[in-house]
């Protein structure tokens, strides 16, 4: 059985759609990257399977339950942690553990051992005291984490758990997700980041509304829209990177450009040899540091299919 | 049952520790009502006396603008000053002088004896003098007004009847429960209700929207708490607290200021209960509409003021156009100021104020479901 399911599942605000009619498929133990720029409806989307926002049309399965039609039977089984910090400031960490396992249901002793449970898994131990709001960021997620996960969901829905805390406790945070994962829990994380995407299971790009991309990071790279036949990509790293971006953009036989950092990434005709750019950018007097091959990124696959939908949409009447 | 109320142990558990970590706002809300108490307890005196008042007299023999005036409205005006209604401030010299002593404001009453009274007297022919009220406020003028007659009335009688007669018929009042008619008496039961109105309104109207502003209600509601068990859980709390300032603003009422309780203590925390339940859950109401705090704030506002005038608190209800006397039967306040003077006043029991314990409980449920309704709405 699918742990999450959704058919043509839409939600509308008066004339805006802000989820169209998506399909999605999340099997049991996956971390599901769910992507998509600010304001695509990731966040909607989310609110939807958990059950705070009504379902304007199509429906929603969790585990096999009807989200509209049993929404208290799928909260029992699903935690979320939501891409504010919401647990209370002035409870201490141990105080806030306390009162959601009681939300949850638990007691006594079964309560106090999984309080215990969570407390080490999230390394809390030092803290458990202190009072919520005087946590730094990462900190704060992982006691959001520990509260979401406290009842033992089957299911954990993560909006944005990432954004803004730094780089170490962000890698702390997804081992902790792929060490639960292991024990068959699954996740649905929508993020921003490209390196966190890569290691998801599965993804799924969003893009206003409409779901455009679905599939394993490396099925994404392969796709063969991505990678036309009679293609080559490039890395091309040169110190005045807009005017090497500039001039490729005008070239026939390159198909897309873009800047990444100090390099732009490029896609072209498969005639076009390393040697020949490196030629043609010299004609044009520019530099170049390094230029060498290169597989599709996931953000290449994200920036070429929306710059695609995007056509489509301009053509559709 | 249980099943609609889960979540409330939950609830009362976090609820608790929120009031524990803000002492301040605990203390204020308990110290206000007794500041305000004070306040109003040593201000407001219902009994009208000392009412300043200006003189013109223009019977004495040295003319228009004699100080003294005649014999005959100086013992009049002693029989004004010796009832305690008037306070006879100064003599005017003139009907401009006296007519600016009243729009000034520095004079309620204007007595103004015309030149003729003591002839007038003399003669046996009706001898007139001239009150003049500010009228613009109702109970000082009524009160000038009434002592003026029956002092006329009473120096007319002594002048009529022969010496040593009697009169035929004679009202003597009683005034029952309050009999020295002490102001903090009357008032200070029905200030009750109106304090712990505001303090019970206000507690819960802030409890939800401050969750919603927060962003935590968001992750209550994927818990599987149920409206019924949260809107409850944030009550219980609460009605501990103000149970515990009822009985504190009942403490001082009875020992700084003296009011006699004159039914049980006891039937009266019973019946308050309703009360206090009833305007808690009135604040969770207001409290799953509003979308902020200050919001919330002014809904509480538009609940209250009306429970102040409406309540028969200041203004007798028997007098209100009728739209306002049916309204003020939704008001808890209402049937809150009914039980504080039937049980502190009157000695009045369970058995005769049951009924606006009844109403008062009736409500709060209806209330709370609305709420919850509300509420349920909110999630899916």
């Amino acid at each position: 059985m699918e742990a999450i399911r959704t058919d043509n599942l839409t939600r509308r605000f008066g004339d805006h759609i802000a989820v169209d009619h998506i399909h999605l498929t999340v099997p049991t133990g996956d971390i599901f990257g769910f992507l998509g720029p600010n304001g695509s409806g990731k966040t909607v989307t989310i609110k939807m399977l958990t059950g705070l926002l009504p379902i304007s049309a199509g429906r929603a399965e969790i585990l096999g339950v009807d989200v509209a039609r049993d929404p208290d039977r799928v909260r029992a089984s699903i935690g979320y942690m939501s891409q504010k910090f919401s647990l209370y400031d002035d409870l201490t960490v141990l105080e806030n553990l306390r009162f959601y396992g009681k939300a949850y249901g638990l007691r006594g002793a079964d309560l106090e051992r999984r309080i215990g449970d969570a407390v080490d898994r999230n390394a809390l131990s030092p803290y458990i005291q202190r009072q919520a709001g005087r946590l730094s960021g990462g900190w704060k997620q992982r006691l959001a984490l520990g509260c979401a996960m406290l009842h033992a969901p089957t299911i954990l829905f993560l909006d944005e758990p990432t954004a803004g805390i730094d780089p170490v406790a962000r890698r702390q945070l997804w081992d902790l997700l792929f060490e639960l994962s292991a024990q068959g829990m699954t996740f649905f994380v929508t993020t921003h980041y490209m390196d966190e995407a890569e290691r998801c299971t599965h993804l799924a790009y969003i893009y206003y509304g409409h779901l455009i991309a679905e599939g394993t990071p490396d099925a994404l790279r392969a796709r063969p829209d991505i990678n036309p036949p009679g293609t080559h990509r490039f890395e091309i790293t040169a110190p005045a990177i807009t005017q090497v971006l500039k001039c490729l953009k005008q070239w026939p036989g390159v198909h897309a450009a873009t800047i990444f950092g100090r390099s732009v990434h490029t896609l072209v005709d498969a005639g076009l040899a390393a040697a020949d750019l490196e030629r043609e950018l010299a004609l044009q007097g520019l530099a170049v540091e390094s230029l060498h091959p290169l597989g599709p990124s996931l953000e290449d696959v994200f920036v070429e299919l929306t710059h695609r939908h995007q056509r489509e949409l301009e053509h559709s009447p | 049952m249980i099943g609609a109320l889960r979540g409330l142990e939950a609830i009362v558990y976090k609820e608790a520790i929120h009031a524990r970590r803000d002492p301040m706002a605990i203390l204020f809300a308990l110290i206000m009502p007794l500041l305000q108490m004070t306040i109003l307890g040593v201000a407001i005196d219902t009994n009208i006396r000392q009412i300043p008042t200006v003189v013109y007299d223009l019977s004495g023999v040295d003319g228009p603008g004699g100080e003294y005036g005649s014999y005959d409205s100086r013992a009049l005006l002693d029989r004004f000053r010796s009832s305690d209604t008037y306070r006879i401030d100064r003599y005017v010299h003139s009907d401009a002088e006296l007519n600016a002593a009243l729009v000034s404001g520095a004079a309620r009453v204007g007595i103004k004896i015309p030149a003729d009274f003591a002839r007038n007297l003399l003669r046996g022919a009706t001898a007139e003098i001239l009150l003049l009220v500010d009228g613009s406020d109702s109970s000082v003028a009524g009160q000038a007004v009434n002592v003026a007659g029956q002092i006329g009335l009473d120096e007319s009688l002594k002048r009529v009847l022969p010496e040593g007669a009697r009169l035929p018929i004679e009202v003597r009042p009683k005034l029952m429960f309050n009999p020295d008619s002490r102001s903090p008496n009357f008032f200070l039961p029905g200030l009750m209700a109106v304090l712990t109105l505001f303090v019970t309104t206000m507690l819960t109207a802030f409890s939800i929207v401050r969750e919603k502003e927060r962003g935590t209600l968001e992750q209550l509601l994927v818990t599987p708490i149920r409206p019924l068990g949260l809107l409850l859980g944030k009550i219980l709390p609460y009605f501990a607290f103000a149970f515990a300032e009822l009985l504190v603003i009942l403490a001082f009422m009875r020992l700084v200021f003296l009011v006699p309780v004159h039914g049980s203590a006891l039937v009266f925390l019973m019946l308050s209960m309703s009360y206090l339940f009833a305007n808690l859950a009135l604040g969770v109401l207001i409290s799953t509409k509003a979308n902020s705090q200050a919001e919330a704030m002014q809904l509480a506002m538009l609940t209250m003021l009306p429970s102040i005038f409406l309540s028969g608190y200041i203004f007798p209800r028997d007098t209100m156009p009728l739209i306002f006397y049916l309204l003020s039967y939704c008001l808890p306040a209402t049937y809150m100021v009914d039980i504080s003077r039937g049980v502190i006043l009157r000695g009045a029991g369970l058995a005769e104020l049951w009924q606006d314990a009844a109403v008062l409980t009736a409500m709060g449920i209806a209330i709370l479901l609305l709420a919850a309704r509300r509420f349920q709405r909110m999630v899916v």
